[in-house]
């Protein structure tokens, strides 16, 4: 019983951890079709400059909780830059390319970040768990877990809820939702799809620079940690459809609990028990759990 | 007198000219010289999954593969490159012959990444497995060939010769089969699967006999990778980034002809030990530049150069 709380709980956090990087993922790849391998940039580069931004405000005597404020600026300021950067600078000069040249265009992206994540801020691992002891711990059914931690799941929740209503409710939703149907009609009526690529991408690069500041508290932020989060947010989005929001929240707790079980019960299989799935998943749905019907051209 | 195919006497040419260079060749040229061969071995079999339309994202499994099934074998008591290499290379194909009934289901993306997810898996199970050295890996005895048994440096420049026999034979042979019936269905089927259907060929099969050749070559690459080595490890064989390097080779040298997948393998593998050993601490920055720099100005890959070259003369 109490093992069975111990995944559940250890699942359900890191399930949230797969769904805050996964989803920005799923969103570009949703509107924009190309799957960004400079997502695990993101994702790094959010961590270092949450630790950073915590280290800097620390230092100060303001009120404690504002340590909070600085993950988020941290993720804005990463997401914003980037986003916009790698967009205009980049990928639109490659939007009438093969999809596979896009992605081997963001893998070297990724390479090239990689360096410069470590010309900046060098090898030496970074601290920042000031917000974790702020939280404290909590105890549930006699076992200790830190309440940061636990915080994760409600800010997927949030992440997952606001973005799910932003898209089905607004009309910058359904103008969104216009786009990823069809792009050249959408452009006929008069859509500003270039507009919207833009957004988009500045999005989830956001969501994943938010993936990575919300999580640096409760790691040592060191280099190749956007290596490990890349393929792991693949999984996930593959999992439950590329470009399915839904999907990825299912694809994320699938994952998230089964690796925990595997964690806690059969610890030698715990790295490829994500893949497994996601080959299983594949052979039975091709194209993941909710991925829309495509017609077929001849 | 019947017409004699350029290319394969461009080989051929190359061929023999290495075989003589091989004597004379500094050993860090040879030592390049020798994983070039590997990976544009790997590299060749992935294009011919891209003239099919395919793009894999996890061709380290079978180079991987096949470099762990020959490490295994010497760890047993066998040290005969032709034995090794053939255990290598079978492997590997018989891994992809049975993948491939799945894979061969899959197209664009979900092709990739379907690959990656089984080259993860072995990944993890490598890392796993304490017995073959976890993330270290473990290092490969010299191997001897049919009874000879090579010292210093006579074991590269022997392997560096039985390897470029066996690349020569493959990539000659790659290039025929390109020409065959079989072989030119693979741009039908990039083109349009659906009517290729509709002619009475089964794109499923195409597919899987490409599928099973790529499987091949990249264990035969592997097992060279390991022996050139001297040590296999799954962070440098069977990791995902090892299947982007794959890739990234193919773009490198373009589709359009099977030699210049290993002038790409070889431009590659120059770039990545310079950068490595001049600026070590910019290598992925320089790697990732290069590779962008080529997809942005070069589309075609290396291969464009020379025939626009030839355009402008002709």
């Amino acid at each position: 019983m109490q093992e069975l709380i111990v995944i559940l709980v250890d699942g359900l956090v890191f399930s949230s951890y797969l769904f805050m990087v996964a989803v920005g993922l799923t969103v570009i790849f949703g509107v924009m079709k190309i799957l960004n391998v400079t997502h695990g940039s993101f994702y790094a580069f959010g961590a270092y400059m949450s630790a950073t931004l915590i280290g800097a405000y620390y230092e100060t005597d303001w009120p404690e909780f504002g340590g909070f404020l600085a993950i988020f600026a941290a993720a804005l300021i990463i997401g914003v830059f980037f986003g916009i950067v790698l967009e205009r600078g980049l990928l639109r000069f490659l939007y009438h390319r093969d999809e596979h040249i896009i992605v081997l265009a963001t893998f070297a992206m990724f390479l090239v970040l990689e360096d410069v994540l470590m010309m900046i801020w060098g090898t030496d691992p970074y601290y920042a768990y000031e917000p974790m002891a702020l939280l404290g711990i909590v105890d549930i059914a006699e076992l200790t877990f830190d309440v940061y931690s636990l915080t994760l799941i409600g800010l997927a929740a949030i992440v997952g809820l606001g973005l799910w209503l932003g898209l089905t409710k607004t009309k910058w939703g359904k103008l969104l939702l216009a786009v990823i149907f069809d792009r050249e009609i959408s452009q006929a009526m008069g859509i500003n799809v270039t507009v919207v690529f833009t957004v988009t991408f500045v999005i989830g690069a956001i969501m994943g620079a938010l993936g990575g500041a919300y999580i640096a508290p409760t790691i040592s932020v060191s280099p190749g940690i956007g290596v490990e989060v890349i393929v792991l947010a693949f999984a996930v989005v593959v999992i439950g459809g590329m470009g399915s929001i839904p999907g990825a929240m299912i694809g994320a707790v699938l994952v998230g609990v089964s690796r925990a079980a595997a964690v806690h019960k059969f610890p030698e299989i715990e790295l490829f028990v994500i893949y497994a799935i996601m080959a299983l998943v594949l052979a039975i749905r091709p194209e993941g759990l909710f991925a829309p019907a495509q017609a077929r051209k001849i | 007198m019947r017409y004699l195919d350029k290319t394969v006497v461009g080989l051929s040419i190359v061929f023999v000219a290495l075989v003589f260079a091989d004597f004379f060749m500094a050993e860090w040229m040879r030592f390049i010289g020798l994983q070039s061969l590997a990976r544009g071995a790997v590299a060749l079999g992935l294009l011919v999954l891209w003239r099919t339309g395919l793009v894999s994202f996890g061709h380290a499994l079978y180079f991987g593969f096949g470099a762990y099934a020959a490490a295994m074998l010497t760890l047993i008591g066998y040290h005969d490159a032709f034995l090794l290499v053939f255990a290598g290379t079978l492997s590997a194909g018989v891994l992809a012959f049975f993948l491939g009934f799945l894979l061969r289901r899959y197209r664009a993306i979900f092709f990739a990444l379907l690959n990656m997810a089984f080259s993860m898996i072995l990944y993890g199970v490598i890392v796993k497995t304490e017995e073959l050295g976890s993330t270290d890996g473990f290092s490969v005895l010299t191997p001897t060939f049919l009874g000879y048994a090579p010292e210093g440096e006579a074991v590269q420049t022997t392997l560096f010769l039985f390897t470029l026999c066996f690349t020569y034979i493959i990539t000659v042979g790659v290039h025929l089969y390109m020409k065959t019936t079989l072989g030119s269905m693979s741009m039908a089927v990039r083109e349009n699967e659906i009517r290729v259907e509709y002619l009475g060929y089964s794109a499923e099969k195409v597919i899987h006999v490409k599928y099973v050749f790529s499987g091949l070559v990249a264990g035969f690459g592997g097992a060279i990778m390991a022996l050139a080595v001297g040590q296999v490890d799954p962070d440098s064989m069977a990791n995902w980034n090892v299947s982007g390097e794959f890739v990234f080779i193919t773009i490198l040298s373009g589709i359009g002809n099977v030699g210049a997948t290993f002038i790409g393998a070889f431009v590659f593998e120059l770039i990545r030990t310079y950068a490595f050993e001049y600026a070590p601490q910019i290598w992925q920055f320089i790697l990732g530049g290069s590779l962008l720099a080529i997809i942005m100005f070069l589309p075609d890959g290396i291969w464009s150069l020379f025939s626009r070259f030839r355009k402008s003369e002709g």
